[in-house]
């Protein structure tokens, strides 16, 4: 763990997960200079989390599709590009200067090409106590299970939608962990809109997967289906989960509740960067608004993997070769000639995204798990309610931009990643308007907190040090 | 809350959490050894004292913030443990210049 | 549609807010055009500080007129816009610094001004008691402190269109244009008239001055603060540096905002900023001499609001030298945020009884005629 040993590189990759890793093995290949950027203690991003380092070894317990991993952080050791774990990114500028903390002190570096791996984060789930100690993410549990080879071992309820919440389910089993009941809130009638995406799906590796994962989960735990409401209960911590479907409301004892409603890009640094968003209706969130091979409205930042709109650990890595391949055709079209053909490329993209029309309409979170009631907690850091919002549209606020006059939603530490989505739909919602005519949180460096010793630390600006070379 | 997998072969490492030993594993965030020491590591917020544990072990959602050999506001979740570590956990707003 | 008014008010910072509102308090019926929303750009995000101190002798009247203003902001705008009076003090950082306090202060008094005092060193700990040691004392204005920049805006805006002034947000003022006597302004498919027009359009009011022939010679500027996470209270007034660029105030909620007017670079076609880190790198570390603890805080977030400077440093406030109907109202250079309360009430006596009693006659638009 240290510095960035030159001041400015061909390109920075940022984000070590599969569009991050694909990119930056394709980039090193041509000969770019690669700086590879990543926030954790090696590489895999979230899907491969630990590839490295897992205490896990019988290669059955986490899949297939977890080891498939191996081959790129292999192709990136076999690369000569820069990598740097433990990493935090806090400032990119449309000059694409980079502002990065590597074990306590921050350092400069400038790219000719930046491209943005951050992949996604889980979709919020505002319930009533989904703040309490004991409630976490699916990916939470899947992390410390990847990471630590820690399982559930008190009651346990996971609840929520999409694969990830089967494939998790299956992982703890597998490890002997404890699941009490998995509460599916799938909305039925998702169906009606997917169907017309189902060939596509059929004819996908998704298909065949799932189903096997869901039978074998379904062997060992009890399935509550049409979940339409759910409670996390306690006093200090979790101690039961409340839900209904439809009219019929159940409590069961629980120390450890996991939600999932699926993933979102995680958009903070491309937007900090002056990249350009919209919001998507489908994926129910904001997408980069892209060119060919990843480009964004900044010159020389390109977006790659789950963040440019989410589609899967396959997709994200062809989507990280193509960003690649556009820097490469920038900066040293010569070398073009030993890698793959952008075509051939699109077109492995193109069979990868094949089944994700009809997993983002079947898996379509429900409403009030978006927009939550009046008591939930919105944003978990500033610990402001849905009413507390609803108040101040009332009274004025436009969008979650004025809103900050009012309350302090997404002022806090999270920078918005746990609200941002909710504030949105919610304010849209209250005032008869679109997420897009809503908007989102103007963004900015520091994209993550930077200690305040540490700015000091940071080399002094030129005219400053000649200032005092004269003086 | 976690158990540990009885494969786990990886090596071990003693951190200290409010002063009393604790054992974790090499690889282990400081989150991932706090959650797994069966301990009450409840944070509580500086906005309203409110309980907390880590909610999303992947560096965004700042709920692990816990303090780490005297510095605090560190994200417990990125931080890989390391032999004679010390931990604090946070009460509240973080007392600064101490 | 051609919509009547009393006054057209261009500008929906705090400035523009005021106006509108005190024209309502006057019985005219005025219309606030703001391009993006209320507040948008530097009066909405600016370091909220209500400052008498270290002023310019020009606009120290105005000053007072907007600090008995502010003592009863509830009154005005049925919100405390979070003004907290603890003082604000400047400090010195060694002897020399320390004279010119002396100095300023004594030709203060000399001026009839006794908001500003001198203490020393004994005195300045007892009010910042975490400033470093070595500074020998400085000046207070204990009358002096701070608000939420955001929510004050928002509340002279919502107090304005209560009292019956029209706002439209969103859309720019173009093509305007005096006729038949008339002020013209078009928003959108609309046409406003009135007899009178205030610029208030902060960093956008030179290009308006320019346009109606009366330039001002006014730069863009972009002045950034960061703020820290939550830390225990420690620190009670806003300080401010006589030597270095920085400003530096603890809010109720523990958060530290610290400024002082090193620049990010604007752009003002798309109304938004690039923080310049090595200049906030500047601010960092002037912090982390004269208050060691906060050495340990962390800066959650960024930010520069856009506004504009004039070469004197001084505003633009007063009737046009050379139109009937119109008057400045614009560039106050990184100080405007606690003129704008008065600033309002005197724009509506200058509009609606042709003069006032606040002296403000070194802030007229003549001295840049050329």
């Amino acid at each position: 763990m240290s510095a960035p040993l030159k001041d400015s590189y061909d390109l920075v990759v940022i984000g070590a997960g599969p569009a991050g890793l694909a990119a930056t093995a394709t980039a090193a290949k041509a000969g770019l200079s690669v700086l590879l950027l990543d926030e954790n203690a090696g590489p895999g991003g979230q899907v491969w989390r630990a590839i490295t380092s897992t205490p896990l070894a019988d290669r059955g317990q986490l899949g297939p599709d977890f080891w498939s991993g191996e081959a790129l952080v292999r192709a990136l050791r076999e690369g000569d590009a820069e990598v740097i774990h433990r990493a935090t990114v806090w400032s990119l500028d449309t000059a694409l200067e980079i502002g990065v903390s590597v074990g306590g002190g921050s350092a400069f570096v400038t790219a000719r090409r930046v491209i943005l791996a951050t992949g996604a984060l889980e979709r919020p789930f505002p319930i009533p106590g989904w703040t309490l100690p004991g409630v976490m993410t699916a990916g939470a549990a899947q992390t410390l299970l990847k990471s630590s080879g820690l399982v559930p071992d008190e009651p346990t309820v996971i609840a929520g939608q999409g694969p990830l919440l089967w494939l998790l389910s299956a992982q703890i089993l597998r490890l002997g962990g404890r699941i009490d009941r998995i509460l599916d809130t799938t909305e039925r009638r998702n169906i009606v809109g997917a169907l017309p995406h189902a060939l596509a799906f059929a004819t996908s590796p998704y298909l065949r997967k799932g189903l096997a994962l869901i039978r074998e989960v379904r062997a060992k735990v009890s399935v509550v289906s049409g979940v339409t409401d759910l409670a996390a209960r306690g006093e200090g911590r979790l101690s039961s989960v409340t839900y209904k479907v439809g009219a019929r409301e159940e409590t069961l004892p629980a120390s450890l509740l996991l939600l999932h409603q699926g993933v979102v890009p995680n958009v903070n640094l491309a937007m900090a960067a002056g990249v350009a968003h919209a919001w998507d209706d489908v994926q129910l969130a904001w997408l980069p608004v892209l060119g060919q091979d990843g480009a964004t409205s900044v010159e020389g930042i390109a977006v790659a993997g789950d963040g440019a709109g989410i589609g899967g650990a396959e997709a994200a890595a062809l989507r990280g070769r193509l960003a690649a391949l556009a820097a490469v055709e920038a900066l040293a079209p010569a070398s073009l000639a030993k890698l793959e053909s952008r075509e051939s490329v699109r077109a492995e993209l193109a069979r990868a995204e094949r089944g994700r029309p009809f997993l983002d309409r079947l898996f379509r979170p429900g409403k009030q798990f978006r927009i939550p009631a009046d008591d939930t907690i919105v944003c978990r850091c500033e610990e402001i309610t849905a009413r507390d919002i609803r108040e101040a549209v009332a009274i004025g606020a436009t969008g979650p931009n004025q809103l900050k006059a009012y309350r302090r939603t997404g002022m806090g530490p999270c920078q918005g990643r746990l609200c941002g989505l909710t504030v949105t739909e919610l304010m849209a919602e209250a005032r008869g308007k679109t997420p897009q005519e809503i908007g989102y949180y103007r963004l900015r460096a520091p994209v993550k907190p930077i200690a305040l010793a540490e700015l000091a630390a940071l080399p002094k600006s030129k005219a400053e040090t000649e200032a005092v070379v004269r003086g | 809350m976690f158990k540990r997998s009885d494969h786990d072969t990886r090596p071990i490492v003693r951190i200290l959490v409010e002063g009393a030993p604790v054992e974790a594993r090499a690889g282990d965030t400081v989150s991932a050894a706090l959650l797994a020491s069966g301990r009450d590591v409840r944070r509580l917020t500086a906005v309203s004292g409110a309980p907390r544990l880590p909610y999303c072990m992947m560096g965004v959602c700042f709920d692990c913030l816990v303090t780490i050999d005297g510095v605090g506001n560190r994200q417990g979740c990125l931080v890989p443990v390391a032999d004679g570590m010390r931990i604090e956990i946070q009460k509240g707003k973080r007392e600064i210049g101490r | 549609m051609t919509v009547l008014a009393d006054a057209i008010v261009v500008g929906g910072g705090i400035h523009g807010c005021s106006t509108a509102l005190h024209l309502c308090r006057a019985g005219l019926k005025p219309v606030l055009i703001e391009k993006d929303y209320a507040g948008r750009h530097a009066s909405g995000v600016n370091a909220g500080g209500v400052r008498q101190l270290a002023r310019h002798v020009a606009e120290i009247p105005l000053s007072i007129r907007s600090m008995d203003l502010w003592e009863r902001i509830g009154d005005l705008v049925d919100d405390e816009c979070g003004f907290e009076s603890h003082g604000q003090v400047l400090v010195a950082e060694d002897d020399g610094e320390l004279a010119a306090c002396a100095e300023r202060v004594a030709d203060l008094h000399g001026h009839g001004f006794t908001h500003e005092e001198l203490i020393d060193g004994a005195e300045l700990r007892r009010l910042v008691p975490a400033v470093a040691e070595t500074c020998p004392g400085g000046v207070v204005s204990r009358r002096d402190g701070a608000a939420e920049p955001a929510r004050t805006v928002a509340a002279f805006r919502r107090k304005a269109e209560q009292l019956g002034a029209i706002v439209r947000e969103g859309e720019p003022a173009l093509n305007i244009r005096r006729e038949n006597g008339l002020w013209r302004v078009d928003v959108g498919a609309d046409t406003y008239a009135a007899p009178v027009l205030v610029n208030a359009a902060g960093a956008w009011a030179g290009r308006i001055a320019d346009t109606l022939g009366e330039p001002v010679p006014v730069e863009t500027v972009a002045p950034m603060l960061m703020i820290t996470s939550r830390v225990p209270h420690f620190i009670d007034p806003v300080v401010i540096l006589r030597g270095r660029k920085l400003s530096f105030k603890q809010f109720g909620n523990g958060t530290v905002l610290i400024g002082g007017g090193h620049l990010a670079v604007p752009d003002q076609e798309r109304g938004t900023t690039v923080l310049n880190w090595r200049r906030l790198a500047e601010s960092a570390r002037t912090v982390f001499e004269l208050f060691p603890v906060m050495r340990e805080a962390q800066i959650l977030r960024a930010w520069a609001g856009i506004e504009a400077k004039t070469r004197d440093d001084l505003p633009v406030l007063g009737p046009s030298a050379r139109h009937p109907g119109l008057f400045h109202q614009f560039g106050f250079s990184l100080h405007g945020f606690q003129l704008g309360p008065g600033a309002g009430a005197v724009m509506a006596e200058l509009i609606v009884e042709g003069g006032t009693q606040t002296r403000i006659g070194a802030l007229g638009i003549e001295r840049f005629r050329t």
